[in-house]
C-alpha cells in the first residue's frame, strides 16, 4: 500500500456491545480487534522518524516499531515489542486516556484522527495471551540486592518488573488479598476484565517477582522493619485509596457507600454475583452517584448493571469541566445514566430504620474560574429539591491512606499525607526509600503510576548499584 | 499457601476457637487488635478480634459465634484444614496504662475479646475486675482463664442459670457502681444493645468507659469507609481509628441501622448454603 493510500484509510472502528445490551451484564464494552483489522489500522500509521507519540507515552513505549511489526502480520513480535519497555500492555491498551497521551501527538491526528495506538497495544496483548505463549523476556544475572515494594497497583507493578529484569530480587507486599491495586478492586470487569489483569500479574510472577498478598505494611512489617529483614531499597506504591465523603447530614445512612467500598464490594469481591460470592451489595433501584471522574463513571455503570432502574449522576459543574474521559462519559450517556449537571448533594434523608431514601439536591451555576482554571461552582439560592432514592455512591475523589507514612519516622510528607518524593527518581526524605503514583502526585491515572514507577525502577537501580558490595 | 488450623475447641453451641499458624501476625499483635479473613475464594472478608496470642508457637487465636454463612462454614473447618487469607494485625492497639481499678465486661462471644485487654491491664498494675455474661450458663465462655488473672470474676446471666441473675448493666450497677465501689475505667465487649446499656450506666455515674465497635467491614484498612461511625460528632473508621472508641462519644443508634443494611441478604446467603450443603442448589 502506497502512502497517499495510508493517508486515506480512516481509522477502523472498535465493535462493541449494544448499549441496551451491555448496560445489564459486566461482559466487556469493547470487543476489540480482530487480526485483520489491526493490520489494517497499522497500515495508518505513517513511521514518523522522530516520532511524538512515544513522547506521549510515560513508559516510552516503541510505538512505531510495535505498529511496523503488527502491520506485517508479527503480532507475537510485536507484543514481545511492546513489552520491552511496558509490563502491561493489555491494561494499558484499555484503561489509558490515550487521546491526551501517545494519540494526542500522533502526526495523523493533525488532518484527521490520530491512529488508534491503544487499540494496538490491546490487540497485540490480547492476541499473545490467547495463543498461549506470554514469552518472558531474559533477565540479568542476580546482583544478589532486594527490593521491597509496597503496594501491587500500576506503580509497584511496573517497578517490580523493571527491577526482576535487572537482576535484582523484589518481594511485592499487597494488603488485599489479590494483587493489583485499583486494576482489582477499583476499575470495573466491563472495562477490564479480572482475568486479564491476573493473566499480567502471573507473567511479573514467572519473571520471579515474589508477592506477598495480605500484609499491610505499617502492621505487619514497619519499614524500617523491612531494611532489617534485609531489603536494600524499599518502594512506596500505596496509592490514593482514602476515601473523601461530603460530611453533610445523612452520610452514614445506611445504602451510602464511598465509591471505594461500592466498587471493592463489586470488582474484588464480586458481589454482583451474590449469592455465589458471599459478599453483598445494596441492590438499588434509584441510585445517585455524586461526581464526575472516571470512578463516578465507574459506579454509575456499575449500578445499571446489578439492576438499577434509574441512576442519577450528581456534578456539581457542567460536563466541559468533567474530569471523566469523554469515551467512559459517552459510555454511561449510551448505556441510561442520568446526568444531573449544576447540582450539588446538600443533605441525605433517611427512613425509620435509617435507610436512605432521599438525597436533597441544590442546583449551582458556574462562576468565576478557580485555581484549577475551572469556573467555580456557585449555589442557586433556593433550588433545593428531593430524589427519591436508595443508594447513594460518593466519588468526589479519594486522599492518601496514612499507615505506612504514619509508622516511618523521618519520612517527609506534605497536606493530605501525601508522601514527598523527587519527581525525577522518586527518591524520598529516607534514604533507601523511594515512593512513586498516586502515594506522590494524588489521585491521578494508571499510565502516570507507570510511568513514576519507571523513573523510581531506574533511580532504584543506580542506588543499588551505589552501595558498598556485600 | 493457605493458614492452617493448628487446634479446634467447641466452646459451646454455636462459639468455637480456632488457633491458627499464623507466626508474623503473632508477633506482632497487641491486645485490641484484630485480623480479617477470607476462607475460599469465593467467600467474604470476616473481621474478627484476636482473642490469644503465643509469639514463641507462632499461633494466633479467635473465637466466634456462628451468625451467618462465613461463622457457620468456619465452624464446620477442622485441625489441618486451611482457610485462604489471615490479615492483621489491624486497628488500633487498645491504650494500656495504670488507671487503677478496671472492670472489663463481656457479653456473649465478646468475652474472648476481653480477655487480652484484660491480660494486659493486669499486667500494667491495674486491680481488674471481670463481668462475664451470657444468655444461659451453658453459652458462659472462658470462665477458667478469666479466674487465672482478673482479681475478681463475676458472672452474670439472663435466665439466672449461673452467677447474677440480669443483665450485664444490671450487675455492674447493683454489684459495683451503686455501692460506690471505685471503678476507674469500664472496658465494655459485646452486642452493641449490650455496650450501649453499659455506657448509658456508667455516664450516670461518670465513669470513663471503651468499648469495641464491630461495624460492618470489608477490606479493613481504611480504604472503603465501610465501617464509618459518628463519634463525638465526627466520623471515625472502626477498622483504622478503632476498633475500641469512647463509649460515651458513640453514636449507637446509627451503628445498629448499619450494621442491619445486608440483613435480608446475609439470611438468604445462609439459606443458600445450608441448601447447597444438602446437596440441592
Amino acid at each position: 500500500m502506497d502512502m497517499k493510500e495510508r493517508m486515506q484509510l480512516p481509522r477502523t472502528p472498535m465493535p462493541e456491545q449494544e448499549p441496551k445490551v451491555r448496560a445489564r451484564n459486566f461482559d466487556e464494552v469493547p470487543l476489540g480487534y480482530t487480526p485483520e483489522m489491526a493490520v489494517i489500522e497499522a497500515q495508518r500509521c505513517i513511521q514518523c522518524k522522530q516520532p511524538p507519540c512515544v513522547q506521549g507515552c510515560p513508559v516510552g513505549v516503541d510505538i512505531p516499531g510495535f505498529i511496523k511489526l503488527v502491520a506485517e502480520e508479527r503480532f507475537i513480535d510485536a507484543a514481545i515489542k511492546v513489552k520491552e519497555t511496558n509490563a502491561l500492555p493489555a491494561v494499558c491498551g484499555r484503561v489509558c486516556p490515550q487521546e491526551e497521551q501517545c494519540e494526542s501527538k500522533c502526526v495523523r491526528g493533525l488532518k484527521s484522527e490520530a491512529v488508534a495506538i491503544g487499540r494496538l497495544e490491546r490487540f497485540v496483548a490480547d492476541y499473545e495471551r490467547a495463543q498461549g505463549q506470554v514469552a518472558c523476556p531474559e533477565c540479568s544475572l542476580k546482583t544478589g540486592r532486594r527490593v521491597a515494594v509496597v503496594g501491587s497497583g500500576p506503580a509497584g507493578l511496573t517497578v517490580a518488573g523493571d527491577l526482576i529484569q535487572r537482576g535484582h530480587s523484589v518481594t511485592v507486599f499487597e494488603a488485599l488479598h489479590k494483587a493489583g491495586g485499583v486494576l482489582v478492586y477499583g476499575i470495573p470487569e466491563f472495562r477490564l476484565p479480572k482475568a486479564i489483569v491476573e493473566a499480567e500479574i502471573n507473567y511479573l510472577e514467572r519473571m520471579g517477582v515474589e508477592i506477598r498478598t495480605s500484609s499491610v505494611i505499617g502492621r505487619i512489617f514497619t519499614v524500617d522493619e523491612l531494611f532489617a529483614e534485609g531489603y536494600d531499597a524499599v518502594f512506596l506504591g500505596t496509592g490514593a485509596g482514602l476515601p473523601t465523603f461530603m460530611n453533610i447530614p445523612g452520610e452514614n445512612l445506611s445504602g451510602i457507600y464511598s465509591a471505594n467500598e461500592y466498587l471493592t464490594r463489586s470488582n474484588l469481591m464480586k458481589a454482583y454475583r451474590f449469592p455465589e460470592y458471599d459478599t453483598p451489595i445494596v441492590r438499588g433501584r434509584n441510585v445517585a452517584v455524586v461526581g464526575g471522574g472516571n470512578v463516578a463513571m465507574d459506579a454509575a455503570r456499575t449500578a445499571l448493571r446489578l439492576g438499577a432502574d434509574n441512576v442519577y449522576l450528581i456534578y456539581r459543574r457542567s460536563r466541559a469541566e468533567m474530569p471523566a474521559r469523554s469515551e467512559e462519559v459517552h459510555h454511561a450517556e449510551q448505556e441510561g445514566v442520568q446526568f444531573k449537571l449544576l447540582h450539588n448533594p446538600v443533605e441525605y434523608l433517611g427512613d425509620e430504620r435509617g435507610q436512605v431514601k432521599a438525597v436533597i439536591c441544590r442546583r449551582m451555576e458556574l462562576g468565576e474560574p478557580d485555581a484549577s482554571g475551572r469556573c467555580r461552582p456557585v449555589e442557586v439560592a433556593g433550588s433545593d429539591y428531593e430524589i427519591a432514592i436508595d443508594t447513594a455512591v460518593i466519588a468526589i475523589g479519594s486522599g492518601a491512606n496514612p499507615l505506612v507514612q504514619g509508622t516511618t519516622p523521618g519520612l517527609e510528607t506534605r497536606r493530605g499525607n501525601y508522601i514527598v518524593a523527587d519527581e525525577a527518581t522518586g527518591q524520598t526524605s529516607r534514604p533507601g526509600v523511594f515512593a512513586g503514583g498516586d502515594i506522590v502526585t494524588g489521585a491521578a491515572t494508571v499510565i502516570l503510576a507507570m510511568g513514576a514507577g519507571r523513573k523510581a525502577a531506574s533511580a532504584i537501580d543506580a542506588y543499588l548499584a551505589s552501595l558498598p558490595a556485600k | 499457601m493457605g493458614v492452617r488450623i493448628l487446634e479446634r475447641v467447641q466452646l459451646s453451641d454455636l462459639v468455637v476457637k480456632l488457633v491458627f499458624d499464623a507466626p508474623l501476625i503473632a508477633r506482632k499483635r497487641k491486645a485490641g487488635q484484630f485480623v480479617i479473613l477470607r476462607i475460599h475464594e469465593e467467600g467474604e472478608r470476616v473481621p474478627l478480634t484476636i482473642a490469644d496470642a503465643d509469639a514463641e508457637a507462632g499461633t494466633l487465636t479467635v473465637i466466634f459465634q456462628v451468625v451467618g454463612k462465613s461463622t457457620r462454614h468456619l465452624a464446620e473447618l477442622q485441625v489441618g484444614d486451611e482457610i485462604l487469607d489471615l490479615v492483621g494485625p489491624l486497628g488500633q492497639p487498645t491504650h494500656i496504662e495504670k488507671f487503677g481499678t478496671v472492670c472489663c465486661i463481656g457479653g456473649g462471644v465478646g468475652v474472648a475479646p476481653v480477655h487480652p485487654i484484660m491480660q494486659a491491664m493486669k499486667a500494667a498494675g491495674n486491680e481488674v475486675i471481670a463481668i462475664l455474661g451470657a444468655r444461659n450458663k451453658d453459652l458462659i465462655i472462658m470462665e477458667d482463664e478469666f479466674r487465672k488473672c482478673a482479681d475478681e470474676v463475676m458472672l452474670t446471666t439472663d435466665d439466672g442459670s449461673a452467677g447474677f441473675h440480669g443483665f450485664l448493666n444490671q450487675a455492674l450497677e447493683e454489684t459495683y457502681l451503686k455501692p460506690g465501689r471505685k471503678i476507674d475505667l469500664v472496658v465494655a465487649i459485646g452486642p452493641v444493645p449490650m455496650m450501649r446499656a453499659i455506657t448509658e450506666m456508667t455516664a450516670k455515674y461518670k465513669v470513663p468507659t471503651v468499648v469495641s465497635l464491630n461495624a460492618v467491614m470489608v477490606d479493613g484498612t481504611g480504604m472503603c469507609g465501610g465501617c464509618r461511625v459518628s463519634v463525638g460528632g465526627e466520623v471515625k473508621y472502626v477498622c483504622v481509628d478503632g476498633p475500641e472508641f469512647d463509649g460515651h462519644q458513640v453514636d449507637f443508634k446509627s451503628l445498629t441501622e448499619r450494621q442491619r443494611t445486608y440483613i435480608e441478604q446475609e439470611k438468604s446467603s445462609d439459606e443458600h448454603y445450608c441448601r447447597c450443603l444438602k446437596g440441592g442448589n
